[in-house]
């Protein structure tokens, strides 16, 4: 028995390290290990390239821990020389690669497996023999670390992870970090941390010390301090529970201020994609509806609003409009547009719908560049000149003005969107999305609701697009093509289809990181591809699942057991 | 019959109506002032007609990959023009190799066939990756589920390839012997598309004997009519449908070859999302899940692209009516969902749709 567990841990190590291994050739050949090598995280010390080229040998080395605490109940170095072995197959097929190009040049097809790519993989070493021999020897360590510290006493363990990840993230966004330090601390006490966005060493390892610390504290007292909350009475847990909102909300309305002008138009930039999220998940998280064209509706929103602001000659409105009064406007005509669009598509089965309205999404982008509609609405010059909303005489013209302005919108379409979901029309929806079928025998009229989630899910398209063009100023056919349907569609999946909550986190992290990281966002379709097949693979219900999918889940468990 | 309707009147039934009552007038009026004002010869016709034979055999190779997925598996594999695309592009360099060496116009007919095996073989591995590993373990979830990973799987194999060949356009190198014209009965020919024309039906025709005549294709034929019957009578349904996708990925790393050589634009990273649009607009235009209404799907949708802008288009008095090509095709898809979405031939396995 044991003999065979001993097998069964070879050959899955094998697989592990084989999988691994291909991985790691895959980030390179895509030029992710070139590129992130570009970015140190730690002054001198730990570069990006050089987290990621580990990163497949440390993964593989966990998952052989995993498996052999599940095969055997041996002890830790047991399963040392599986990993070693899963470590060296890692770096086997980068190393092939390399080797083969002493042979044969493929560097004019292979565009990314460049000197950059071989200096990351031989770990800046110039002798081919010596890098070769380092990269072997850093994986294999790297994945029997992994693999010993998988077995270090539970709360140890998560100490040192929590530590660790915190301090290689707030290293990692070295330069929002920065940025936001910046607004709040002298020009000293940032010379003494950071040195051109990246931290130095020993504030590095200090750092890493206290958050640690801070780990080891949570693992030791949290499920403490959590029950001690929980034996609370009621009101006041209600008491504390306001304050945590109040407290949510004060930092809300303060943020900008807290971070700056670079960080506020990202956040302005986070927030229209909130929108949109929030408005494409009425259609696909609440009606079940997967509508591609979602950008159509973004674009009638600013164009609506170009037209009829712009100081430019292709005005329409004479002048008389401003950002207020058009914004209604906006949102009327998107969601006519998203009517009229909703109507054929109604009966169709729903691949066929998505397919549908992605041909829309097209045609409407099509026109918007074409010669034909040019003198209307600027062809491929757009539409310039758009100017800033004007809050009681106050010009918006900064981010941080912008920023409540998107706020607001956020707020009111969250508060829609809830009230929605809880009312007769969001129970309707939800019947079409399980069972069509039965929603219509049930009694329940599918073209009108379904007509209705369109609508006002092209609402606050319209809305976001009307903010959009305001924000940027102008107007171009070019920011309108389906790749904003996807975006969309990726954070709304990453976050959870129906979740609130997780639209939000979806979209700071779907279109916050891109633009935090310029690294990643070369990256970022790759990224969303792999994210959205990964996430239909695991975690179909998203990161942050609504609530509902959540009792789903835990009802299917329990039939289950 | 007055009555039916009126007792049966929907809003939206009338909308429908109406919008195929206009549409079809403006393409008759489109195509009468046109046809009236004699803007363009008999020869002219027929030169754009051949030319979107030509374009239309290209969409019909890819549209049948769609075909029998869909056929079996009842899935758009939005990704399909990806694979199509992953094929075109990695031959380019092997192209540029066999140029060089001087193969690819000393021996035109081998080098074209040996470009055509390797974007074959590219797309087909491709294909069957992506099929054991983002498709397969979601073969029994809902509809949707499917369609959402291959559209994450486009964009995943967009720029994987882009990051493996740069994001640069790259062009097939000329072959000579394809060069210039043929004359036939006064209308002027060129050799590029009776290749592409010629090839295309040269390998269709192979994938119909396959499909229809070999113990293989009776295999598939079985799987897409019932999976878990062919599994009692002793099919191997999961290496069928990897076969099926093989099957699929191979036309298209052909079809991708072939488009190269045709056309001088060149081949990059994001050259397959329209195409597949189109191909699969083709697959339905013919009845998805249909082998022979791709086909004829194809050629359908090729012809009315290059003669629709200027039949209807600029009858219409629309300028600029060529840039409107993809509108046209997509309209076609829109139209094609909307009204008949069984498409011409009609779609098998129709009762299965729900």
């Amino acid at each position: 028995m044991d003999t065979q567990g001993q097998q069964n841990l070879w050959s899955y190590a094998t697989r592990v390290g084989a999988v691994a291994g291909i991985a790691l050739l895959y980030v390179g050949a895509v030029g992710m290990l070139a590129v992130f090598n570009a970015r140190e995280l730690v002054r001198d010390l730990i570069g990006l390239g050089q987290v990621l080229l580990v990163t497949p040998a440390f993964v593989a080395g966990l998952m052989i821990a995993q498996k052999a605490k599940s095969a055997n109940k041996q002890g830790a170095w047991a399963s040392v020389p599986a990993s070693m072995w899963a470590g060296f197959l890692t770096a086997l097929p980068s190393l092939l690669v390399l080797l083969l190009g002493q042979v044969i040049d493929y560097r004019s097809v292979f565009v990314s497996l460049n000197k950059d790519w071989t200096e990351v993989i031989t770990l800046n070493q110039d002798n081919l023999f010596l890098g070769s021999s380092f990269l072997v020897l850093t994986l294999i360590i790297v994945a029997v670390l992994a693999t010993l510290l998988s077995y270090l006493p539970m709360r140890l363990r998560q100490a040192l992870t929590f530590g660790t990840m915190i301090t290689l993230m707030i290293a990692l966004f070295g330069e929002t970090v920065t940025l936001i330090l910046k607004e709040n601390l002298s020009r000293d006490v940032m010379d003494m941390l950071f040195r051109r966005n990246t931290i130095k060493q020993l504030p590095f390892f200090i750092l890493w010390v206290v958050a640690i610390g801070i780990g080891l504290i949570r693992a030791f007292y949290g499920e403490r301090i959590r029950q001690n909350y929980l034996g609370l009475s009621p009101s006041t847990q209600k008491a504390g529970v306001r304050v945590w909102q109040s407290l949510i909300v004060a930092f809300l309305i303060a943020l900008p201020w807290l971070i700056g002008r670079t960080l506020s138009d990202i956040l302005v930039t986070v927030g229209i994609f909130i929108l949109m999220g929030l408005g494409l998940n009425i259609a696909i998280g609440l009606a079940g509806l997967l509508d591609l064209g979602f950008v159509t509706n973004y674009a009638v929103g600013a164009y609506v609003l170009a037209l009829l602001t712009t100081t430019s000659a292709m005005n329409v409105g004479g002048g008389a409009f401003n950002f207020w009064m058009v914004i209604p406007l906006a949102i009327l005509l998107a969601m006519f547009t998203g009517f009229v669009f909703a109507l054929p598509v109604l009966k169709m089965r729903g691949d066929y719908l998505a397919i549908a309205t992605l041909g829309f999404g097209e045609i409407i982008g099509k026109l918007a560049i074409s010669d034909w509609l040019k003198p209307y609405i600027g062809g491929a010059q757009g539409i310039l000149f758009i100017p800033k909303p004007n809050f009681f005489g106050i010009e918006l013209k900064n981010p941080e003005q912008l920023y409540y302005v998107v706020l607001g919108a956020c707020i009111l379409t969250v508060f829609v969107s809830i009230r929605l979901n809880n009312s007769r029309i969001g129970r309707q929806w939800m019947a079409i999305r399980e069972d069509e079928d039965v929603a219509a025998a049930m009694g329940i009229d599918t073209a009108r609701s379904k007509l209705l989630a369109f609508t006002l899910s092209a609402a606050t398209g319209g809305l976001a697009g009307a903010i959009f063009a305001a924000k940027v100023g102008t107007v171009f056919p070019k920011s309108f093509v389906v790749l904003i349907s996807i975006n969309v569609l990726s954070l709304i999946i990453v976050g959870g289809m129906g979740s609130n909550l997780g639209i939000i986190i979806g979209a700071l992290a779907l279109i916050g990181l891109p633009e935090l990281l310029r690294e990643f966002s070369e990256f970022r379709w790759l990224l969303y591809g792999a994210l959205l097949i990964f996430m239909m693979l695991r975690k179909p219900d998203g990161f942050v699942p609504s609530k509902i999918k959540q009792r789903e889940t835990q009802n299917e468990g329990q039939v289950t057991q | 019959m007055l009555k039916k309707y009126r007792d049966n009147f929907s809003w939206v039934d009338l909308t429908i109506d109406l919008l195929r009552i206009v549409i079809i007038l403006l393409v008759i009026i489109g195509s009468f002032n046109t046809l009236s004002s004699g803007k363009y010869t008999g020869a002219q016709w027929t030169t754009l007609f051949i030319s979107g034979l030509a374009q239309g055999s290209i969409y019909a190779l890819i549209a049948l990959g769609y075909t029998l997925v869909y056929g079996i598996l009842l899935m758009i594999n939005f990704a399909h023009g990806e694979i199509y695309m992953a094929g075109a592009f990695s031959a380019v360099f092997l192209a540029e190799v066999l140029n060089k060496s001087g193969i690819l116009n000393g021996y035109p007919v081998l080098a074209v066939l040996i470009l055509i095996a390797f974007a074959g073989i590219v797309s087909m591995a491709v294909a069957i990756l992506l099929e054991r590993i983002a498709y397969r373990p979601l073969r029994n979830s809902d509809r949707l589920v499917p369609l959402i990973t291959a559209i994450g799987a486009s964009f995943f194999l967009q720029y994987t390839f882009r990051g493996f060949y740069g994001p640069d356009f790259k062009t097939y190198p000329t072959i000579n012997a394809l060069s210039g014209n043929w004359q036939i009965a006064g209308v002027s020919i060129p050799v590029a598309q009776v290749f592409v024309f010629g090839s295309a039906l040269m390998l269709m025709s192979i994938l119909y004997w396959l499909v229809e005549r070999t113990r293989l294709g009776k295999a598939m034929r079985a799987v897409s009519e019932n999976k878990d019957v062919s599994r009692l009578m002793g099919i191997n349904v999961d290496r069928i449908i990897m076969f099926t996708f093989a099957l699929g990925g191979f036309l298209a790393g052909a079809a991708g070859v072939i488009n190269g050589i045709y056309r001088p634009q060149g081949v990059n990273f994001f050259m397959g999302f329209i195409v597949g649009i189109k191909a699969f607009t083709s697959a339905v235009l013919g009845g998805i899940g249909n082998i022979r209404g791709a086909m004829l799907g194809g050629l359908f949708l090729g012809v009315i692209e290059a003669i629709g802008p200027n039949l209807v288009l600029s009858g219409l008095g629309i300028p600029g009516a060529n840039q409107l090509k993809d509108v046209i095709a997509f309209t076609m898809l829109v139209l094609v969902l909307i009204f008949r979405p069984q498409g011409l031939l009609g779609e098998r396995l129709s009762e299965k749709k729900a």
